[in-house]
């Protein structure tokens, strides 16, 4: 019986290895392995083993040291500003209000429509004649009039973080809502009971509560504003001081790599980003404490 | 307790605020779309159309082949969806149900995979998809995509069926019913609200992918929809004809933006019990 229910289930699961293998696991080695080598797309090219050079040659390559600035930069203020602005949301849809229901669904539009197709809805807003988000930013003061936001360094990247910001932060509210449901009532009713205000009722009770849930969401954006792409492609290419690791990696991929011997390079750089992104990786896991069994 | 007045008022504004700020860039799409161009680029833009024209929507399908993405995107995340929820229901059932040695290590396997930054593999399953031939094919961007979403429907879906009364799994299997036959007869049809969120994420997540579809796709006509609308181009190549693109924009968004809202709920009770993937 024990035998038979193993044999079940390695016929079942067997489907699922096998694909993300072939896509996932084979792909990352072969990634892995080329980053040792020169070599390009182009035919003709030599194919030479290096070592790792291209890792060395990583550190004095300054579009991509300025990429990893660029990555972390976006990263460490989105994700700061969404977790910030997330928590916020979540306790005003927290409450009693009309339409409540309505509101929180609304909240999914910014999630499930594509980057790509939103992106360019917000470079229409922030076009530098017509757009409507470039308008305001005048009127508030925020840039001077005529400013051509997605074409000057510095806007260009907070114009993008703005974007990440308004697509993810109403997702990660949810998320945050969800942790703040399971807060028995009984504890806010005790506190107030002994006295303690709206204040010191989220600082005692609420944030302690739902730091496990901010804090899985927060590794969580981590892992994925750290290979953003689809914005910053659409958005403004990588011009302006906006180039973000994964942006420069296809580049080099891609574009490069067929004019020159720059594919072992390119492979170089991917498993920076694999490294980079395995860190947090391991450490959302370790927070989540997944039940495996 | 209820609150006071004050309160009540800056819940308002904060909710109204909240609204505001996740819809508007939607209405502001749709609004740009039925403007006509005299009316598009002006200095300063009204919040409400002057005048209405529906040109933008003939014209994304008369001067470009849209309908041909759109096609393509239904193809590639329809099968990618079919395709993920038949190998995942399969792992996801021994997952929940089955006893077998490295189960640990099978589940890990799976999780590693949904972390992965696509990039880091993009230019080994280009090598690879060339190799055999399946750059510009449906079935170079349905495999992939599989793979990606696998992580996630095996989750959500191992999570659906370990919620599931055991007894009717045991009595059928008593019944002589095997492992394969529960699943297909008895499980699924059960844990038919678990599919139809499992299946809405991936399709969802299939419809918007971008890099692999950027990558893989290279002939127009092969373009999805996200690909499409993000290499959107006029007549010059200095002149982006704003009001089609906002048109397609709202063409493809609003079937999306329909759907989560009437599966809101089957929507976030499946990435809740996933929270695998955003």
């Amino acid at each position: 019986m024990e035998r038979r229910s193993g044999w079940t289930a390695f016929w079942m699961i067997l489907p699922t290895i096998l694909i993300i293998s072939v896509v996932a696991f084979f792909p990352l080695f072969k990634t892995f392995y080329d980053s040792f080598y020169s070599f390009g797309l182009r035919p003709g090219i030599v194919r030479k083993f290096v070592g790792l050079q291209n890792y060395f040659r990583l550190f004095q390559d300054t579009r991509f040291l300025m990429a990893l600035k660029n990555t972390v930069f976006f990263t460490v203020v989105s994700v700061a500003l969404e977790t910030v602005l997330g928590v916020l949301i979540a306790l005003v849809v927290h409450q009693k209000f009309a339409l409540r229901g309505a509101v929180r669904a609304a909240m999914l539009v910014p999630w499930a429509i594509p980057t790509a197709i939103s992106s360019q809805m917000w470079r229409w807003m922030f076009h530098d004649q017509y757009g409507i988000m470039s308008r305001l930013w005048e009127k508030l003061g925020i840039v001077e009039p005529g400013t051509p936001i997605l074409g000057t360094p510095g806007l260009a990247m907070w114009a993008i973080i703005f974007v990440d910001v308004w697509k993810t932060t109403p997702f990660m509210a949810l998320l945050i809502l969800a942790g703040l449901q399971v807060i028995p009532e009984d504890i806010y009713e005790a506190a107030r009971i002994d006295g303690a205000n709206t204040i010191q009722r989220f600082f005692r009770i609420t944030l302690p509560l739902i730091t496990p849930t901010i804090g899985v969401a927060l590794i969580f954006r981590t892992l994925d504003a750290l290979r953003v792409f689809d914005v910053v492609y659409i958005m403004t290419r990588g011009a302006v001081n906006t180039e973000t690791l994964a942006v420069y990696n296809r580049h080099v991929l891609m574009d490069r790599a067929f004019t020159g011997a720059w594919f072992g390079y390119g492979s170089a750089i991917s498993v920076f980003i694999f490294v980079l992104i395995s860190i947090f990786a391991i450490i959302y896991i370790k927070s989540l404490r997944l039940k495996l069994d | 307790m209820s609150l006071s007045i004050m309160q009540k008022i800056l819940l308002y504004i904060a909710v109204a605020l909240i609204l505001v700020w996740c819809v508007f860039p939607l209405y502001w799409a749709f609004i740009s779309s039925i403007k006509p161009d005299q009316d598009l680029f002006e200095k300063n833009p009204s919040l409400f159309p002057k005048r209405v024209t529906f040109e933008n929507y003939v014209k994304v399908f008369k001067e470009r082949p849209f309908h041909i993405n759109i096609k393509n995107s239904i193809i590639v995340a329809g099968i990618t969806t079919l395709l993920a929820l038949v190998v995942g229901s399969l792992a996801g059932y021994a997952i929940a149900r089955l006893k077998f040695k490295g189960k640990v290590i099978v589940m890990s396997l799976i999780l590693a995979v949904s972390m992965f930054p696509q990039v880091s593999i993009l230019g080994s399953l280009f090598l690879i998809l060339r190799s055999l031939k399946l750059i510009n094919t449906y079935t170079g961007l349905i495999i992939p995509y599989t793979a990606m979403n696998l992580p996630l429907t095996v989750w959500v879906l191992q999570s659906f069926f370990r919620e599931l009364p055991k007894e009717v799994e045991e009595s059928a299997f008593i019944d002589g019913a095997s492992k394969l036959r529960t699943l297909w007869s008895i499980v699924l049809p059960m844990s038919a609200p678990g599919l139809v969120a499992t299946g809405l994420l991936t399709f969802i997540a299939a419809w918007n992918e971008f890099l692999f579809a950027l990558t893989f796709m290279q002939k127009p006509s092969l373009y999805t929809v996200p690909v499409a609308v993000a290499l959107f181009k006029g007549a010059s190549q200095y002149e982006i004809p704003w009001g089609q693109l906002m048109a397609a924009a709202v063409i493809v968004t609003l079937p999306l933006v329909i759907l989560v809202l009437v599966f809101q709920n089957r929507i976030i009770a499946g990435l809740s019990a996933g929270a695998v993937k955003g």
